[in-house]
């Protein structure tokens, strides 16, 4: 029987051990992959259960945290939701999260390795790390002006600092209230539906994700791709042009909205927007030069991180002789998004120096310790110093004496250019209206901001629509809120 | 055990000549008392670190449940020290520390709205009555022997407690509480006590026929089957017991009674013919159940896919949860009160408590239990090697077996490593009344023990068979 018992105590131990070893397994050998399942729920648990980091206009939070009483402890909120909503995007409970909310999610979670103040301190003691702050480009007055000048039309403005690349407004309009997103239960999957459903598309963020044919003001490209190859040497010389234009290999004619276009110069062309004369200097600059040229703006670009991707900006590199003449006149399958046309204005008034577009001037941290900081980065030369003295020759006299007067700002120099460009089958949807342009402060030789303006006024009458009706007024509100505000040192950082 | 030998008295011969003459300072009641008072402390340290980590203070009670734990507990030790002075010291401080520290969990788990009204108090009553009556079974039972005698009467209260909530209403799938005055009690737990009496008893009584007579089968000496008028009583008693659970639906227990028979019954007979028929059997029942009965079959599918539910995109079952909540303690835990096990949701506090243990105490916690429950299986299966008497013997082996079937059976049903059968996990379950038999069965122990380490009388020694 002793033996019999000990034997039985030995089970006994046996099984103890299996469940040790068992114990083994489920906490440590298995652990990685249970926190990793989306099905468990303590990740979303950890993610709200501290206030959310904040993201910042001029030092100031345009996001808050309120507690929800419920398992999820923390919810987001927004001040001046709509008017921000296409800067900070949403973080919701339900629907995660868009745009800087998204991109920089790690740094507002807390779970980003960036934001440790001691290295692996937190991986030793388990608590969670405080979440950081992102601190963005936006100025808050620029950002004001754009959307209160759009004042619930349907469109979307862009501004940057040309210097820099700094974002400095970024609206689109009908916006939304991502707080209405922030949470959970049916009140959040309601005005998910209503949000989604809704024509007017509010969650849109038409300034970086939505992409428009640029019509005229897609000439400033097709200007540069004259002036750098040398097909115009002089701009104010009589260029063989007809009026209307045969478009090459077809029968159709393109004409003009206003009178003088027939072999008018450069110069008289840009300022009332012929249409013949640059479809048909873009048809001999050529598709390879014209496509270069795009190219060195920032068409055709994929991978533009701001850091919330950027929708690619279309120019053709395929095309017939007459699909080349429309694209130059920013027809045909020519689209851009409103911070392109921004930062092809920026290159120009910058001295043909385009630079890297960015929203996220830098990241700090619980303590307030800068932990990443964005420098300006040059992202291509899109024109040479010269052409780019001669492209703002041309836009200068658009505003002082041409189809965009409406931007003229007193004692600054304002260059712009206007468009109205066709679009739906047969060019029978409602035109939009565009106004891209750059304002340089009185006295400095480049420029201190530059916009550009997308109104897509689905109510006016098509003869109202132009850019400089439409969108110059906005685009010169927002320079001159720019340029009143004394210019901030961008390189270093706010101590 | 070194670092408790500091409390007794130095020893003043050699330790291997001081333990046949077993002088007084070698019952070792001060060893259990300043380990019970240990036990008290860590529970109420648990207790308080509840509400410093989820309120940041301690809670207003703390005094008043440490006073209250700490009375019982001394009252339960000078039960043993005035009527089983000779008992294993660490039987009673290893079930004082799993009890309190049953309540610290059951208190946390309070704090979560989710899991349904508070359960702390009512489980502290149960533990108040689960002591009381430990305390009487110690200062009324003078001998373990007497118990031999009213296995008949025990075995036939047991079959009734069994077959009691037939009669009442099942509470999720399982016919196995009765309600009485607001009391939710389960029959089934004090009839494990009574059944391992019985066995007990009439194994030690009939060992030698079930040993040495009976068939052979295929001529093996090995494989001997007893006679039928030998096992046929045994095997009713027991096939009517699992029966009843089957019809109530209460696997857990079921197993739990079929391995301790099989135990004894290798224990009694030194059979090792036994083991393999029990396990033929088991292994036949389980098939036939797992593929009969529903409630099981999704058992055992849970078992074998615990994430199936989260890839068919329903959402984590209640084990992929309590994995989770594993997963989540890592080693050291997620320190009490700060895990997430009430999204175990239902049987967070019962069933499933370990995974509250495994989260906020992790791996590390896990283990210190678990060798918790090996020191107090380990000290039961010692006094049955020491007593001298069969039934003694058995019965130590049997209540022992018990705590560690029991363990094995939730603990591994909650980890994964086998199906999940419901079952209280001895003393830190909530559930009134296991807590009381667990009591009763460590009243038992120290019962058994005490007679195993009483100096012999001045009688010639006879060695065991």
């Amino acid at each position: 029987m002793t033996r019999c018992i000990r034997r039985c105590a030995a089970l006994c131990l046996v099984l103890l051990l299996a469940l040790a070893v068992n114990a083994v397994r489920v906490t440590v050998v298995e652990a990685g992959s249970y926190a990793r399942d989306p099905a468990n729920r303590r990740i979303a648990i950890a993610r709200y259960e501290h206030p959310r980091g904040g993201i910042l206009v001029g030092g100031a939070s345009v996001t808050g945290s309120q507690q929800t009483g419920g398992q999820l402890a923390y919810a987001r909120t927004y001040r001046d939701g709509p008017l921000y909503a296409p800067v900070t995007g949403f973080a919701s409970q339900t629907y995660g999260t868009s745009l800087l909310e998204g991109t920089e999610d790690g740094l507002l979670s807390g779970t980003s390795s960036q934001l440790a103040s001691v290295p692996l301190w937190n991986e030793i003691t388990r608590d969670r790390q405080r979440p950081g702050d992102v601190h963005t480009t936006i100025d808050a007055a620029a950002q004001k002006a754009a959307y209160d000048g759009l004042a619930g039309r349907r469109g979307a403005v862009a501004a940057v600092d040309p210097a820099t690349g700094r974002i400095l407004a970024l609206v689109s309009s009908p916006s939304y209230d991502p707080g209405l997103l922030a949470g959970t239960g049916p009140a959040v999957t309601d005005q998910w539906q209503r949000l989604n459903d809704d024509p007017a598309q509010p969650m849109l963020d038409r300034a970086i994700r939505q992409t428009y044919p640029p019509g005229s003001t897609f000439k400033v490209v097709t200007a540069a791709a004259a002036l750098e190859s040398g097909a115009v040497a002089d701009l104010d010389a009589p260029t063989d042009s007809p009026d209307p234009y045969r478009l090459p290999g077809t029968t159709w004619s393109l004409t003009n909205e206003g009178r003088g276009c027939e072999d008018a110069s450069v110069y008289d062309a840009f300022r009332v927007s012929c249409n013949t004369v640059f479809a048909k200097l873009g048809a001999d600059v050529g598709l390879t030069a014209m496509a270069r040229q795009a190219e060195a703006f920032g068409f055709n670009d994929d991978g533009l991180r701001v850091p919330p991707a950027v929708a690619r900006s279309n120019f053709d590199t395929r095309m017939s002789r007459d699909q080349v003449a429309l694209s130059s006149i920013g027809q045909f399958d020519t689209t851009a998004t409103p911070l392109q046309m921004a930062m092809v204005a920026a290159a120009v008034g910058n001295g043909g120096e385009l630079m890297r577009p960015y929203l996220v001037d830098r990241v700090t941290n619980h303590g307030g310790a800068v932990v990443a900081h964005t420098r300006p980065e040059r992202l291509h030369r899109a024109v040479s110093e010269a052409t780019a003295g001669q492209l703002q020759e041309l836009m200068e006299a658009v505003v002082s004496d041409g189809t965009g007067t409406n931007a003229a700002i007193p004692g600054a120099v304002v260059g712009g250019k206007t468009g109205t460009a066709q679009h739906g089958v047969g060019n029978k949807g409602t035109p939009y209206a565009w106004f891209i342009s750059y304002a340089k402060p009185p006295g400095a030789n480049r420029a201190a901001v530059a916009v550009a303006v997308v109104v897509e006024d689905a109510e006016a009458a098509r003869a109202d629509i132009s850019g400089g009706g439409s969108a110059a007024p906005i685009a010169r509100a927002v320079m001159q809120s720019v340029l009143a505000a004394p210019p901030r040192p961008y390189d270093q950082p706010v101590s | 055990m070194s670092a408790t030998s500091a409390d007794a008295p130095p020893p003043k011969a050699p330790p291997a000549a001081a333990r046949p003459a077993a002088p007084p300072g070698s019952r070792r009641r001060g060893v259990e008392l300043s380990l019970t008072v240990a036990a008290v402390l860590v529970s109420v340290y648990g207790y308080a670190e509840v509400g410093l980590a989820t309120r940041g203070a301690v809670p207003r009670d703390a005094a008043g449940y440490g006073a209250g734990l700490a009375l019982l507990a001394v009252l339960a030790h000078l039960a043993v020290r005035a009527r089983a002075p000779y008992a294993d010291p660490l039987l009673l401080p290893i079930a004082v520390l799993l009890n309190g520290f049953g309540l610290v969990l059951i208190y946390r788990l309070d704090l979560e709205p989710s899991l349904g009204p508070r359960a702390a108090p009512t489980q502290l009553v149960w533990s108040t009555l689960g002591i009381t009556l430990f305390v009487l079974v110690v200062l009324a039972l003078d001998d373990h022997r007497v118990l031999a005698r009213y296995s008949y009467l025990g075995v036939t209260a047991a079959l009734a407690l069994m077959a009691a909530p037939i009669f009442f209403p099942a509470v999720n799938g399982a016919k196995i509480w009765i309600r009485v005055a607001g009391f939710s009690i389960q029959p089934g737990e004090f009839a494990k006590v009574l059944l391992a009496v019985f066995f007990a008893a009439y194994l030690s009584a009939n060992r030698a026929a079930l040993a040495y007579t009976g068939r052979q089968v295929f001529g093996l000496r090995r494989l001997q089957l007893p006679t039928g008028r030998v096992l046929g009583p045994v095997l009713a008693i027991w096939l009517l017991s699992v029966g009843l659970l089957v019809l109530e639906r209460d696997l857990g227990t079921s197993l739990l009674f079929f391995g301790l028979f099989v135990v004894l019954l290798y224990v009694a007979t030194g059979r090792t013919g036994w083991v393999a028929v029990g396990l033929l059997l088991s292994a036949a029942g389980a098939v036939a159940v797992g593929s009969l009965e529903p409630h099981v079959h999704s058992r055992v599918e849970d078992w074998l896919h615990p994430f199936a539910s989260v890839h068919a995109g329903l959402g984590p079952g209640q084990l992929a949860q309590s994995l989770y909540a594993f997963g989540n303690g890592a080693v050291l835990g997620t320190g009490l009160g700060q895990g997430h096990s009430e999204l175990i949701g239902f049987a967070t506090k019962s069933d499933f408590i370990l995974a509250t243990a495994g989260e906020e105490l992790g791996l590390v916690g896990l283990c210190a239990l678990l060798a918790l429950y090996a020191l107090l299986v380990a000290r039961g299966m010692r006094a049955g090697l020491a007593l001298r008497d069969p039934f003694g013997r058995l019965l130590a082996v049997g209540l022992a077996s018990i705590l560690a079937l029991q363990v094995f059976v939730i603990a591994g049903g909650v980890t994964d490593l086998i199906p999940l059968t419901g079952m209280a996990m001895p003393f830190l379950a909530q559930g009134g009344s296991s807590v009381v038999t667990n009591w009763i069965i460590v009243a038992l122990l120290i019962r058994v023990s005490d007679s195993a380490r009483r100096p012999p009388p001045a009688l010639p020694e006879e060695d065991a068979p």
